[in-house]
């Protein structure tokens, strides 16, 4: 791993008397991809914003390469933010708006038009300084914001849900254009995201957050994989979480069927939840699965069928490339490596957490 | 196909008849009192008693009295439009600041004078600001000079900025609420302090708001004659006094209407100034 950069250590954020971060601890290491993910309110725009310096932390400190800059203001901080709705300069031109952090910190006229040059090119859109912001698509506008703020040579590119304005052919294409931009420039991107899509496909590391708590860190394939909890399970894709009993070392009771797994260590006859990726239960004949089953929904979706299946109690979303008409009778197998386990929250705080999320 | 386009073609034309009947009313009122009145000043300003075309009452300004009169009301006015954007500019600010529930309370406090009858309004100073006025009285209660400023340009400044710092403060708070606050953000994200963020962002984000501001206390100031008949007695003659007296006690509407003439060239240039960087509108909310 990379040398630690920043640090949040024990931040608390209130807004008029709501509770929007809670002793929130991260750690953001050099040269590293990582994304805040969650749904509205669950304080990752807060935790980017006090990275910026926009917003004074109630409680805790902002250490940034072995300096607290906890109450450093905006201007004087080596990071740069590109805004939401890119936030561009209307009055100023685009090699103006690129210009603004050179002239403000009296680089020569010289060494400004290069960076100009060096940073369109970048961003492909080479020949647009003379052109005003209000004329171009919003696309080419969040480049034009990118570019303004990697002209600084930040340390730390923090993007705060840039790609939310375009449209989804277009952010497709501007998530792989911030990948190669990040491995250029070969500096630190904090990106913030309430897309678990977007969030998978670009990060070295995941944050996922709610309700001003940190719910799980890791890398994309861990999150998805291995959820700690039934709210990372749930927001990230979809899934089948499931109330069930670990009977022991490797088995796991699931709707009264006995069912092979993978995880020790969580005791005998102790309640767990089981996550369960719809891509990962099989449909088989009904005499072949370790439970039975009738398929109540169908809908065909491009690449693959979604299809319900009510067995045991409980309706179970399963995606297959095969197709099994409403109303047949099917068994349902899992292979045991597809089986996560997840130990039952244990404080009301977290359960409240995992069920409005 | 050719059909198609032709009824699409007639609906637009339907659409535009209906539109135009719909103006009907304000086109008439706009002709019988805007453009017969305007017709009217031009037809008397550029001809004679007898009747016969003539420049005389246009260069009539030239005379020292009218040009003294002009000369004052555009210092005047210059004077009291750069005191309203002092004013106006930090108190535009503070208001764009505020949160909502305070802000409209605040704006409603600032807009409540508005509503009471502008030559009341004016009347008010004249009491407030005479020798032995409200104000007198009150200083001298405290031992304090009396203020005789009642009858003095000073007293006419005063009562156009009051009357006017509405009409600049509005356009300007109309400019800032529509910067997003994340651009003055990016700005200081970008390495720039307070004020520097203040004179490369915010100020040329407000110049079409300053703008409209400007035109819109210039020219009633420009153009009045009640606040310097009421505050200025009738020793200080503004060139809107004179086309006053003009039409109303000498009676001679040629000189007035040539006078305004002159008058209206100012206004137009002013206008023409404002139109040019206010492309947005800022003005348009009053």
């Amino acid at each position: 791993m990379q040398k630690e950069l920043i640090s949040l250590i024990d931040i608390s954020k209130s807004f008029d008397g709501e509770l929007v971060l809670d002793e929130l601890n991260l750690s953001i290491h050099e040269n590293e991809f990582l994304t805040l993910l969650g749904p509205s309110g669950c304080g990752k725009t807060t935790t980017l914003r006090i990275l910026g310096g926009f917003v004074t932390p109630d409680k805790g400190r902002v250490v940034f390469d072995g300096q607290d800059i906890t109450s450093l203001p905006p201007n004087r901080r080596q990071l740069n933010t590109v805004f939401q709705k890119y936030a561009l300069f209307t009055h100023m031109n685009i090699a103006e708006n690129i210009a603004f952090g050179l002239k403000i910190k009296n680089k020569p006229q010289s060494y400004i038009d290069d960076k100009i040059k060096y940073a369109l090119k970048l961003v492909n859109l080479e020949g647009y300084e003379k052109r005003m912001p209000d004329s171009l698509s919003g696309g080419q506008q969040q480049r034009i914001a990118i570019a303004r703020a990697i002209v600084n040579e930040p340390k730390v590119l923090l993007l705060d849900e840039p790609l939310g304005a375009l449209d989804l052919k277009l952010r497709q294409d501007m998530q792989y254009e911030l990948i190669r931009l990040k491995n250029e420039l070969g500096i630190t991107f904090i990106y913030v995201t309430h897309d678990q899509e977007e969030a998978l496909t670009m990060s070295d590391t995941i944050v996922v957050m709610n309700q001003g708590y940190i719910q799980q860190i890791g890398t994309p394939e861990t999150i998805y994989n291995e959820p700690e909890n039934a709210f990372v399970a749930d927001f990230i894709g979809d899934s089948n979480i499931i109330d069930s009993l670990m009977i022991e070392d490797k088995l796991v009771s699931v709707l009264g069927a006995k069912f092979a797994c993978v995880d020790t260590g969580f005791g005998t006859n102790k309640p767990v939840d089981v996550v369960i990726r719809p891509e990962d239960v099989e449909l088989v004949k009904p005499e072949e699965g370790t439970i039975q089953g009738v398929v109540s929904h169908l809908i065909f979706k491009g690449v693959h069928y979604e299809m319900e299946v009510m067995a045991n109690g409980f309706e179970w979303l399963v995606h297959s490339t095969q197709m099994f008409p409403v109303g047949t009778e099917v068994g349902i197998r899992v292979n045991p490596f597809n089986i996560q386990i997840m130990n039952k929250p244990e404080s009301e705080d977290e359960e409240a957490a995992a069920i409005e999320g | 196909m050719k059909d198609k386009k032709d009824i699409r073609v007639q609906k637009i034309m339907n659409k535009k008849l209906t539109g135009q009947l719909l103006s009907a009313p304000y086109l008439l009122w706009s002709l019988i009192f805007i453009l017969v009145p305007l017709g009217m000043v031009f037809y008397y300003g550029l001809t004679d008693k007898t009747g016969i075309f003539t420049i005389e009452n246009v260069t009539a300004i030239m005379s020292a009295e009218h040009a003294k009169a002009l000369w004052l009301s555009i210092g005047l006015s210059l004077v009291s439009t750069f005191i309203c954007f002092l004013l106006a500019y930090p108190l535009a600010m503070i208001l764009a600041n505020m949160n909502v529930n305070q802000h409209s309370f605040i704006v409603l406090i600032f807009i409540l004078p508005m509503w009471m009858n502008f030559l009341l309004r004016t009347l008010a100073w004249q009491t407030l600001l005479e020798k032995t006025g409200v104000i007198n009285i009150i200083l001298q209660f405290f031992h304090l000079p009396a203020l005789n400023i009642i009858n003095t340009p000073a007293a006419i400044i005063l009562g156009m900025v009051y009357n006017f710092l509405p009409f600049m403060v509005l356009p300007i708070y109309n400019s800032l609420v529509k910067i997003d606050p994340n651009v003055v953000n990016a700005a200081r994200d970008l390495g720039a302090n307070v004020i520097q963020t203040f004179f490369k962002i915010i100020f040329p984000l407000t110049v079409p708001g300053v703008i409209s501001g400007i035109t819109m206390v210039f020219v009633p100031a420009l153009t009045t004659f009640v606040i310097s008949k009421l505050l200025g007695g009738s020793k200080i003659l503004l060139i809107g006094n004179v086309i006053e007296e003009e039409f109303t006690q000498a009676g001679n509407w040629h000189l007035g209407s040539g006078l305004s003439i002159v008058l209206m060239v100012f206004i137009i240039f002013n206008m023409i100034i404002s139109a040019v960087f206010d492309k947005n509108g800022e003005g348009n909310m009053l």
